[in-house]
């Protein structure tokens, strides 16, 4: 009776997977199930296919594996069974044709009252008509012949219910045969048992009969029940398919490799060959729904070998030695994909893909508007695309521009969604979709000649698209890097979102027909009520894509009806929110319409185009595509006015700040690529800014300080914003009440103020203390990121720094140091750093507690953060007081060991910091010699070839051989010779450190001798020709230091050192004089040994 | 209303004599001057044009009616001709709309007025005017027939369809969703007026009845209100026999200046 629907159940999920169920639907035939545990185990062979919660490789009797649903599932039968004593008592005293027979975990002492208990036996009371005992067990094997025995036995139970319900399923394969014999058991195509039933209990009046039926209906009942609730899990099951498998892939690849930052070592598919459905794994396993097999080596662990399959990932039994076969049994859990899965595994992936997240989006942290926080998300999320991270490769790009089309085309691969709808209305749901995609078909083809097909001629879409991409790969490469693929992530995931059709989608659909065949009063008719819909809301907006109206939409704009193209430029406007349709847009060519669009005489539209670009531009493609076609001058244009009036504005002057608030807000998305920048301002794009700058109306403030402060990343924007006089604007608006144009205006004098003549005109006018202010506001935190980021920038010059003083800004930032994201302590880090210049400053920064927390974000891993905190505290170890909190934190170890970090500016800022630490430390050779490896590892650093950091060590070195001890111990790690190789540089600062460090390094063994050795005496004096007097002194110290050994004294006088230091000697640095002449003196003594030897 | 109380010399109608010519200079002037009062929209620099014009119009029609002014095919040729108008539906009812005593002619006075609502009126006036328009039979509401009635054109016939008008009845009815705020399902001057306040596309919703924007694209760089009077007046194609092509010309310069002119005067007093 209920077989049958098994069967279809089966078939319909088999065909539409694809992947055969035959297997399942053979082990369980279709009539077994009136004994639910069997039921369930049919269940799940139907709903998870080959996601088989059975074990599945395993031949021979299965297990049943423990997952969510397998549980729930058993749950239901074991309440079933357990409640159904008590509910049906009369169905429930039925005897069984079999006994339902297994081991049972259950000991004798569990059963109580209403057993016989001996020894190892255990029978029950209730005998049947032939007495036997309707429950025996011996031993551990256990034999049930009805429900009621059934009911009692799960209640005795407890808390092994759900186990022994496992194993009577696991021993029970045919229950239903056993139950009410053979017969119920066969399937014969159709459903007939029920009906041979019904017969049978006609004919003959056996009450046996009437109790099976009756048996019959309940379990029907279950059986339904059960069906549906496992559906419903179904379909929420998380389907994989290869083309998305292949994505992960690769976006990991790009994240992999050696070295530390990366998040995994490898990561391998076990086979090259790709079979036509994207699939890797051999047939006989696609079976079973899986996809391929990875070999996936993390930093941490050992390598993994892991199954992709439709029902998610999961560790295998890896590969067999010595074959070339997988062992395919499952033995994790399912992950829904590989991502989650690492997180689990690898807890090295999870924190350098925190890692990743932030260099991969460290730029834009501050140059970018809100839809960074967006892009963030999206990355954090699993799996972005990875389509545009592999654009420069061409073949890349065609291979997987080719799987997109075939995944989406042809639907093998995708079966998620027809799969859900089977059960709810499989027949509708289908015809829909067929529908669906011929209506589709037949826009394309049909409306419009021109537009190249999307859909059926994907052979011919990929050429053209080909071509263009190879003609755009340099441009694509000189992209600016404030320029980001924030929302580049592709649609294809998301496609098959819904599970059925909402209503929205019927009503857009009816609309659509007079969009299409309507003349344009239909049309606008149409259109205003298409407004009605939620635009905002997602469904609609796909349903719009979906039904093709899309491309209505766009044909529209290309007519010569006004009243339509604002028309369906409003409602393009509001559903290009969405990332999808805003692909979608650029794809059917929408945006070279709208840029022509900016030519037409009406304001109005002009205005709706303008907006519009301004949404669908957030992506690069759609940046480049609207520079291509002219469209920046065309929005420079629209910036153009008669004057801008801050009051008391005519009709006609609103008008022209609207027009000119739309072009700013599309040139404000357009501006976020370099090149774009530079057409902006090719165009006259920055008078014209200028001059609205002077307006006092946010809405237009707002878009042109933001694209001001996008562009404040060149250096010629830079230079006008400054000479244009547009500081002081700036500075007027970082006292609105408006806080993102705040932020905006913050932010822009924070890229500003890397020039000196920028801070002094921030300073000037006045923009010091409403940046003080602002600091008050700590909840905002891209107000705050923005503002102290401004405040770290302007406090690079002295004369700002002691106007912070007053403003009290050092008290305000050490009071932000918690709790705060970290863009924000970049900036509060970064800002402090630059306060410290002033002496007073230090002290308040250790009066108000400031140190502790600095110290603490020592031990922090963002790189940008580092650099600032490590000169952060630098600055403040320069006072011996604070230097005693800082040792007491155990600071100078963190620093440390912040040399071992791979970036050098780090290295290089962590070396400085230990300089004013060594100086100012009590006991500083023994706080240093009792870093184990530390002077080794300082030493190493010489090897760099970063010359800052050279020049840091240099100087760490100066500091450290200042304790002859610790000078002994970096002699033995060869500090001589790699201070030697160094010498011949012509960078002045190095010079000057290297220097200081030869000649502190002088003062053991026979390190003057090695020097000389080492052929580092003739560069140094050449050393005397630069025009650096700090070189000189350093370099007078070292040379004065090296005289003293006489083999020095002859290299020096060889290379023409007394004319130089002759010279020295004039100096008014005393210093200077001194130690040159002092090795004047040396050589002359020498020369006067050598005479007096020579002629007695 | 209150412009009809005001409208009160009424020298176009009866006894208005034969034309420009036998029109005293004085009562010209009279009527120019109540006129660009009751007109608004336009100088008297313009109305005397519009006058001069109608004068032409009618003497070069011949019709029967030529003495009281335009019969409603003259009135249709001119809207076709000036402004690409097709629909003979909406084009009648424009006609009943400028024909305010429904006299079935169309006075200099209704027609100067007429036109300032038609090329320069405001939003309200327009609202006002449209609804007029659309309600066929003047009842006050704009009926589901109505509505049914303008709108049979507006869709291609399908093939496919069975029955075609089952579409203009679902296009009626998405209409009335639309716009029908009180659900009497029939439009009021009400539901009209708020309809277009929150939609401006909505003004023309049962088809076009005022000049079309698109076919002065063509003329706006070049045009102003000065050439376009100037090409009422004469200008320098008297030579041409086709004195309708460059009335149309005029005509539709008058409409497209109307905003330019407007956004240049204020733009003067800004300066000022």
């Amino acid at each position: 009776m209920w077989a049958p629907s098994h069967a279809q159940f089966l078939t319909a999920a088999s065909t539409l997977q694809e992947e055969p169920l035959v297997l399942n639907a053979e082990r369980w035939p279709a009539g077994t199930e009136r004994c639910p545990p069997v039921r369930q185990a049919k269940t799940m062979g139907a709903a998870l296919a080959r996601a088989a919660q059975w074990t599945a490789a395993g031949s021979g009797t299965g297990t049943l594996e423990i997952t969510p649903l397998n549980e729930s599932l058993l749950n239901q039968i074991v309440k079933f069974a357990e409640d159904f004593s008590t509910r049906h008592p009369q169905e429930a005293a039925f005897v069984f044709r079999e006994p339902l027979e297994w081991k049972t975990q259950l000991g004798c002492s569990a059963f109580g009252e209403g057993y016989e208990i001996d020894e190892a036996t255990v029978q029950s009371e209730a005998k049947d008509e032939d007495g036997q005992p309707l429950l025996l067990l011996t031993a551990s094997n256990l034999k049930v012949r009805n429900f009621d025995q059934l009911s009692h036995l799960l209640q005795i139970a407890v808390e092994k219910k759900l186990k022994e319900a496992q194993a009577c399923l696991e021993a029970n394969r045919d229950p239903i045969v056993k139950i009410l014999g053979p017969e119920y058991g066969t399937v014969e195509g159709e459903d007939t048992s029920m009906l041979r039933l019904l017969e049978k209990m006609k004919d003959d009046d056996d009450p046996q009969t009437e109790m099976k039926m009756k048996i019959a209906i309940l379990l029907h009942q279950l059986d339904i029940q059960l069906l549906n609730s496992s559906l419903k899990h179904i379909s929420q099951d998380v389907r994989l398919n290869p083309a998305a498998v292949n994505n992960e892939v690769n976006l990991l690849k790009n994240f992999s490799g050696k070295g530390e930052d990366t998040v995994l070592e490898s990561l391998e598919y076990t086979s090259d060959y790709t079979f036509s459905n994207g699939c890797r794994a051999p047939p006989w396993r696609q079976v079973h729904g899986e996809i391929c097999y990875l070999i996936i080596k993390p930093h941490d662990t050992d390598p993994l070998c892991i199954t992709c399959s439709t029902a998610g990932v999961f560790l295998n039994g890896g590969e067999i030695k010595g074959k070339d076969e997988i062992d395919y049994e499952r033995k994790s859990d399912v992950y829904k994909d590989i991502v989650t899965f690492l997180r689990e595994r690898s807890p090295k992936f999870v924190e350098n893909m925190a890692k990743q997240e932030f260099t991969f989006f460290k730029e834009p942290t501050y140059e970018k508007d809100d839809q960074h926080v967006e892009a963030v998300a999206k990355v954090s999320g699993q799996s972005p695309n990875l389509d545009d991270n592999t654009e420069k490769n061409v073949y890349e790009k065609k291979r997987s521009s080719a799987e997109k089309s075939r995944s989406t085309d042809k639907k093998i691969l995708e079966p998620s969604m027809k799969w859900k709808n089977i059960g709810l209305s499989a027949a509708h749901s289908d015809k829909a979709a067929r529908e669906k995609e011929q209506r589709r078909r037949s826009t394309v083809s049909g409306k419009k000649k021109k537009k190249v097909s999307v859909i059926s001629s994907e052979s011919v879409k990929i050429q053209p698209a080909l071509q263009c991409k190879t003609s755009d790969v340099f441009e694509e490469v000189s992209e600016s890097s404030s320029e980001t693929d924030e929302d580049e992530e592709q649609p294809v995931r998301h496609q098959e979102g819904g599970t059925d059709l909402p209503s929205e989608y019927w009503g857009i659909q009816k609309l659509s027909k007079y969009l299409r065949g309507g003349n344009p009063t239909a049309t606008v008719i149409a259109l205003c009520a298409m407004r009605d819909f939620n635009l905002a809301q997602e469904t609609c907006q796909l349903a719009i894509r979906d039904i093709g109206c899309l491309e209505v939409l766009i044909n529209l704009l290309d007519t010569e009806e006004i009243k339509c193209q604002i028309g369906s430029l409003k409602i393009l406007k509001e559903i290009s929110q969405n990332t999808l349709i805003r692909h979608a847009i650029a794809d059917l060519e929408g945006l070279q319409i709208m840029v022509k669009i900016l030519d037409s005489p009406d304001t109005d539209l002009k205005c709706l185009a303008a907006e519009t670009i301004a949404n669908v531009a957030r992506f690069k493609r759609a940046r480049r595509t609207v520079r291509h076609y002219g469209g920046i001058k065309r929005l420079v244009g629209l910036l153009d006015c008669m004057s801008v009036r801050s009051t008391g504005l005519t009709p006609y002057q609103e008008k022209d700040t609207e027009k000119a608030r739309c072009g700013a807000l599309a040139l404000w998305s357009c501006s976020k690529s370099t090149k774009n920048k530079e057409a902006i301002r090719k165009a006259g794009g920055i008078p014209l800014l200028a001059k609205w700058l002077k307006s006092s109306h946010v809405d237009i403030l707002t878009p042109v300080v933001g694209i001001l402060q996008e562009c404040a990343s060149e250096p010629s924007y830079r230079l006008a914003i400054r000479t244009e006089g547009m500081i002081e604007n700036l500075v007027k608006n970082l006292s609105s009440e408006h806080e993102e144009l705040q932020t905006h205006c913050a932010s822009a004098i924070f890229k500003c103020a890397e020039d000196k003549e920028t801070r002094d005109l921030v300073r000037q006018h006045g923009g010091l203390q409403p940046l003080s202010a602002l600091l008050g506001n700590s909840e905002n935190k891209r107000l705050l990121a923005a503002v102290t980021g401004a405040i770290w920038k302007c406090a690079i010059s002295e004369e700002n720094v002691s106007k912070f003083r007053e403003y009290k800004v050092t008290e305000a930032l050490v009071g932000l140091l918690t709790d705060q994201p970290e863009e924000v302590l970049v900036n509060i880090v970064g800002a402090l750093g630059e306060c410290c210049q002033e002496p007073v400053n230090r002290s308040i920064i250790r009066k108000c507690g400031g140190i502790p927390p600095l110290v603490k974000l020592l031990t922090g891993t963002n790189q940008a953060l580092l650099v600032n905190v490590t000169k952060a505290v630098g600055a403040c170890a320069t006072e011996p007081e604070n230097m005693m909190i800082i040792d007491r934190l155990d600071g100078v170890r963190l620093l440390w060991s912040l040399l071992k970090n791979p970036n050098p500016d780090v290295q290089a800022n962590a070396a400085w910091a230990i300089c004013p630490c060594i100086e100012n430390a009590k006991d500083a050779g023994e706080m240093v010699r009792s870093f184990v490896g530390g002077l080794e590892l300082i030493v190493n650093l010489l090897k760099s070839k970063n010359k800052e950091v050279l020049a840091s060590v240099c100087a760490a070195i100066t500091n450290i051989a200042k304790d002859e001890e610790n000078l002994a111990v970096i002699t033995d790690h060869g500090v001589v010779p790699l201070l030697s190789k160094l010498v011949n540089t012509n960078n002045d600062k190095l010079r000057h450190h290297l220097a200081e460090a030869i000649s502190h390094c002088c003062m053991w063994g026979n390190n003057r001798v090695t020097f000389g050795e080492n052929k580092a005496v003739a560069p140094l004096v050449h050393y005397l020709k630069s025009n650096d007097p700090l070189v000189h002194r350093a370099t007078a110290q070292a040379l004065y230091q090296l005289s003293e050994d006489p083999s020095n004294c002859i290299t020096m006088h060889e290379n023409g050192v007394v004319k130089l230091l002759l010279a020295m000697v004039g100096s008014t640095d005393e210093t200077l004089q001194e130690a040159a002449a002092g090795c004047i003196a040396n050589i002359r003594r020498l020369a006067l040994a050598t005479e007096k030897a020579k002629y007695g | 209303m209150r412009r009809r109380a005001r409208r009160l010399p009424r020298p176009g109608c009866p006894g208005s004599g034969e034309g420009a010519a036998a029109m005293s200079k004085k009562r010209l002037q009279q009527l120019v001057e109540s006129l660009s009062r009751s007109a608004k929209h336009f100088n008297r620099g313009e109305v005397e044009c519009l006058i001069r014009l109608f004068d032409t119009l009618v003497s070069a029609s011949h019709s029967r009616f030529a003495v009281a002014g335009f019969d409603r095919n003259v009135f249709r040729d001119t809207l076709h001709r000036a402004f690409g108008m097709t629909d003979d539906v909406v084009m009648d009812r424009v006609f009943r709309t400028f024909d305010r005593n429904n006299d079935n002619c169309i006075s200099v006075v209704e027609w100067v007025e007429g036109l300032s609502v038609f090329l320069r009126g405001t939003l309200e006036e327009r609202i006002k005017y449209c609804f007029e328009v659309y309600d066929l039979n003047g009842d006050g509401y704009i009926s589901r027939e109505e509505m049914f009635q303008m709108l049979k054109n507006s869709l291609l016939k399908q093939p496919s369809e069975e029955d075609p008008d089952e579409g203009i009845k679902d296009l009626v009815d998405i209409a009335l969703k639309k716009m029908d705020y009180d659900h009497d399902g029939k439009l009021s001057f009400a539901d009209f007026e708020e309809a277009v306040k929150n939609e401006n596309l909505l003004l023309e919703a049962f088809g076009p009845c005022l000049p079309d924007v698109k076919c002065h694209q063509l003329h706006c760089h070049s045009s102003g209100r000065d050439r376009a009077v100037w090409h009422l007046k004469g200008g320098p194609s008297r030579k041409s026999v086709n004195c309708n092509s460059k009335w149309n010309t005029a005509l539709r310069m008058l409409h497209h200046s109307s905003e330019d002119i407007r956004n240049k005067s204020n733009t003067k007093q800004l300066i000022s």
